[in-house]
């Protein structure tokens, strides 16, 4: 399935299938595609009974929509997740001893690390956080990162998501419901389980109680059913078993934050919320924000409330911030990055950004603080007068966007009415911090592009979602002394694709 | 719990129950339209079945005549009817997917299966383009077993706590009015004076009432006598052993609203409305109601029915 222009996970270049995927290939060859197919349509129809939607933005009939589910797993060793856990650990605590520094010290910018006016100047710095430490240092509770693979041994960070990541409902629900459909497969390959995420979300957030209070209560703060996440808020908060609430369902009184309950107001403790910053107190951000609580900020900085996320994590997964994110490692933790970066030009440098516009037609820029695949181009697939479009926007204010080479994203196996065919991924595992450490659960949400050729994996632009499955290494060495057995058969499976494709 | 999440699993409660008791309503009343007119007597029963569903007046205002065709698409798909059986299931699933986390599964799987369902009726209805009775009385089926599922998979879901009670709770005052409303659009065909021996023409009217609650075969096992206005009274009024019936609900909503007032440790306004409701039902008597007028009994009913609802939301549902 390799073209020789991309890394695909299951099939190498020269036709081989790499060991790893052996199951999955005789699985593909095995199974008439009516079968697949009917087992894609039990995986809608499991979704949808589920209520697992979604709403997209400025569409019409933007009611409720599923996030396309491909039903062909993607496969990873152990040994290459331990690689990759190591440096999302890695990662996250650098975060934290930034945002701490940031909103602190800022020693990293007495230094000279890090331009002033990138931390001060950018939008999501919250000066109202300057000087107000929250509970046990600890900014990001949840933490998305992007990862993409590019090679064999090659992953790169795409994007560090610290505000309110959201997608690990699918990577729960995509479990469960592979586990139903494809019993056998999944025996075989003994996945490492990712259950337990809610749990340890919950042990994090306990942690977290301002005053280490035993019995904190914690409530999930939701804009509510119309956001495009709600399928998740709720998901989680039942997962959680704490109240889902909303901003009417909240009110501070004496710098304390209580819900209304049917017994009479109740203290909260811990607000995992997943709201904008901007819109969770309107005495303090946008005041005709009805979706916050007023006086929320009061309870924040009295250290009578933990948010989680903390307020101005923003500041820490801006797209420029990223560029700077091995000289950030190594200035907190006095390491090297075990994770790279993507190679990065800041568009506000000069010399950079005569290098973008001159080679717009090869890049991709992003805005620096755009997220969802909104407002960003990719030069390769853009048309001419979209590249001109672009470059007027990007020379008028290039503060605001950042330019990445074109990677070649890895390509996995992915499962249409037509047949089978290669389809660029991405992953996003879910790390999590408390008072009791850092902790990320083997897997987390490989997203799709299931347009061909397309490098944008955002449910909002067509992308879908796979399992990931984390499968110990024992089972594909042992395995492994039969494969030049399986040799013909891996080539039989070669032609079928290639005739598929 | 917080009160918007109770809020909402009573108003889900009582959107599902309406939605069962407008099938009924409308199976009944086809029924009863179907007979020769010199049995059905008035032909006026398209008008009954819009004032029972308290729809009278929106129906008047927006559409002509009360025939057939029109009232059926009023009371089962019309979107600009606020309590069509189209729009309690929305509303229903809106109350739902605003609490999901309050439900179990099955609850939230019976509720959001029945909207995937009514979707596609709904495009079938819309794509029809004609008046199709047995593609309708497939849709009848399909509310009431909506109601069964809904409500036997919270029956035998939920924790008994006060998630629970506050579902319940709208579920009885729900069929408490619905129960009151049928059989005071019908009280002139209950009226004693009425009963003629043997054959009357009201009783396919009775019949239809005891059919639009469930409750035909029920009255024969209790009575194990022919069909009297006066025992159907008797039966939907004050017989316990009715599950719909107005004392059954009222023993219900004393109930529930006891344990939440156990639970809570303090009793409020709304415990005593209806515990005031319930005495009142209990001393009460056939002879009596009807010396006193059923009309008049049923009315005043309904209007403390619908104060003690009033008084569960100040107490508990406000947010």
């Amino acid at each position: 399935m390799g073209d020789g222009l991309f890394f695909d996970e299951m099939t190498l270049d020269d036709g081989n299938v790499r060991p790893v995927y052996g199951k999955i290939a005789r699985w593909l060859e095995a199974t008439p595609m009516e079968l697949l197919s009917s087992r894609r349509a039990q995986a809608e129809l499991l979704f949808r009974r589920m209520g697992i939607t979604f709403a997209v933005y400025g569409e019409k009939d933007a009611g409720e929509r599923l996030i396309p589910f491909d039903i062909i797993p993607r496969i990873m060793l152990r040994s290459e997740w331990t690689r990759l856990e190591a440096g999302l650990l890695q990662r996250v605590k650098a975060l934290n001893a930034f945002l701490k520094d940031v909103y602190g010290a800022q020693e990293i910018i007495k230094s000279g690390k890090i331009p002033a006016d990138l931390i001060l100047n950018n939008p999501e710095f919250r000066p109202e956080m300057v000087g107000r430490p929250v509970p046990h240092d600890i900014y990001v509770q949840i933490a998305g990162i992007d990862i993409v693979r590019t090679g064999e041994d090659d992953f790169y960070v795409l994007e560090d998501n610290v505000r309110t990541p959201s997608g690990v409902s699918y990577m729960l629900e995509n479990r469960e419901v592979m586990m139903r459909l494809m019993p056998d497969l999944f025996a075989e390959h003994r996945v490492a389980p990712v259950e337990n995420y809610p749990d340890v979300l919950l042990a994090a957030l306990r942690s977290v109680a301002p005053h280490g209070e035993e019995q904190a209560t914690i409530a999930l703060l939701t804009p509510g059913r119309f956001n495009s996440a709600y399928y998740e808020h709720s998901f989680l908060a039942d997962k959680l078993g704490v109240e889902l609430v909303e901003g009417r369902d909240l009110f501070v009184e004496s710098d304390k934050l209580y819900m209304r309950t049917t017994q009479g107001p109740r203290q909260v403790n811990v607000l995992y919320r997943r709201i904008d910053d901007k819109f969770l107190d309107p005495e303090v951000f946008h005041p005709d924000s009805v979706l916050g609580v007023p006086g929320l900020m009061r309870a924040y900085h009295a250290g009578n409330v933990t948010l989680a996320n903390a307020v101005g994590t923003g500041v820490a997964d801006d797209k420029a911030i990223y560029t700077y994110m091995p000289e950030i490692i190594a200035f907190y933790l006095g390491e090297k990055a075990l994770l790279k970066n993507v190679p990065t030009w800041r568009c506000r440098e000069p010399e950079a950004l005569r290098h973008v516009l001159a080679n717009l037609g090869d890049l991709v820029v992003k805005e620096v603080n755009g997220s969802g695949g909104y407002g960003m181009l990719v030069g390769p697939r853009a048309t001419k007068a979209q590249i001109e479009a672009f470059a007027g926007k990007l020379a008028k204010d290039p503060n605001n966007f950042i330019a990445q080479p074109t990677l070649a994203l890895s390509t996995t196996p992915t499962f249409f009415d037509t047949g089978i065919a290669p389809r660029h991924v991405d992953l996003r595992p879910f790390i999590l911090t408390g008072t009791n450490g850092v902790r990320v659960v083997p897997g987390g949400l490989t997203r799709v592009a299931l347009i061909e050729n397309s490098l944008v994996v955002n449910s909002s632009q067509g992308g879908g979602t796979k399992d990931t499955w984390v499968v110990d290494d024992a089972i594909f060495e042992r395995q492994q002394s039969f494969q030049s057995q399986s040799q013909s058969q891996s080539q039989g499976f070669q032609g079928q694709s290639q005739m598929q494709s | 719990m917080l009160s918007r999440t109770a809020d909402h699993l009573y108003w889900l409660a009582r959107y599902v129950e309406r939605a069962d008791f407008l099938a009924r309503i409308v199976e009944a009343t086809q029924r009863l339209a179907t007979l020769p007119t010199n049995y059905s007597g008035t032909g006026t029963e398209w008008e009954s079945a819009l004032e029972s569903s308290g729809a009278a007046a929106g129906f008047r205002e927006t559409r002509g005549a009360a025939e057939e065709q029109s009232v059926v698409e009023y009371l089962t798909f019309a979107p600009d009817n606020p309590s069509s059986i189209r729009n309690c299931i929305e509303l229903a699933r809106t109350n739902a997917r605003a609490v999901r986390t309050a439900l179990t599964v099955e609850m939230w799987d019976a509720i959001n299966g029945a909207w995937i369902e009514l979707k596609r009726f709904e495009a079938n209805n819309a794509s029809r383009g004609f008046y199709d009775r047995r593609e309708l009385s497939r849709f009848l089926d399909f509310v009431k077993k909506t109601s069964l599922d809904y409500d036997g998979s919270a029956y035998r879901t939920m924790l008994r706590n006060d998630a629970f009670w506050f579902s319940r709770l709208g579920l009885f005052i729900e069929r408490a009015d619905n129960t009151a409303r049928i059989l005071d659009v019908k009280y002139h065909v209950l009226l004693p004076e009425n009963e003629a021996v043997g054959g009357s023409l009201d009783y396919f009217q009775w019949t239809a009432i005891l059919r639009a609650v469930s409750a035909l075969t029920a009255y024969h096992w209790v009575y194990r006598e022919n069909v009297k206005p006066w025992l159907i009274a008797d039966l939907l009024i004050l017989k316990l052993e009715m599950p719909r019936s107005l004392i059954a609900c009222y023993d219900n909503i004393v109930y529930f609203l006891d344990a939440i007032a156990k639970a809570y440790g303090k009793p409020g306004p709304s415990q005593k409305q209806a515990h005031a409701i319930m005495q009142r039902l209990e001393s009460a008597s056939t002879s009596e109601i009807f010396k006193m007028g059923l009309h008049e009994f049923l009315t005043e009913f309904v209007q403390d029915n619908d104060r003690l609802g009033h008084t569960i939301s100040e107490q508990y549902l406000q947010y």
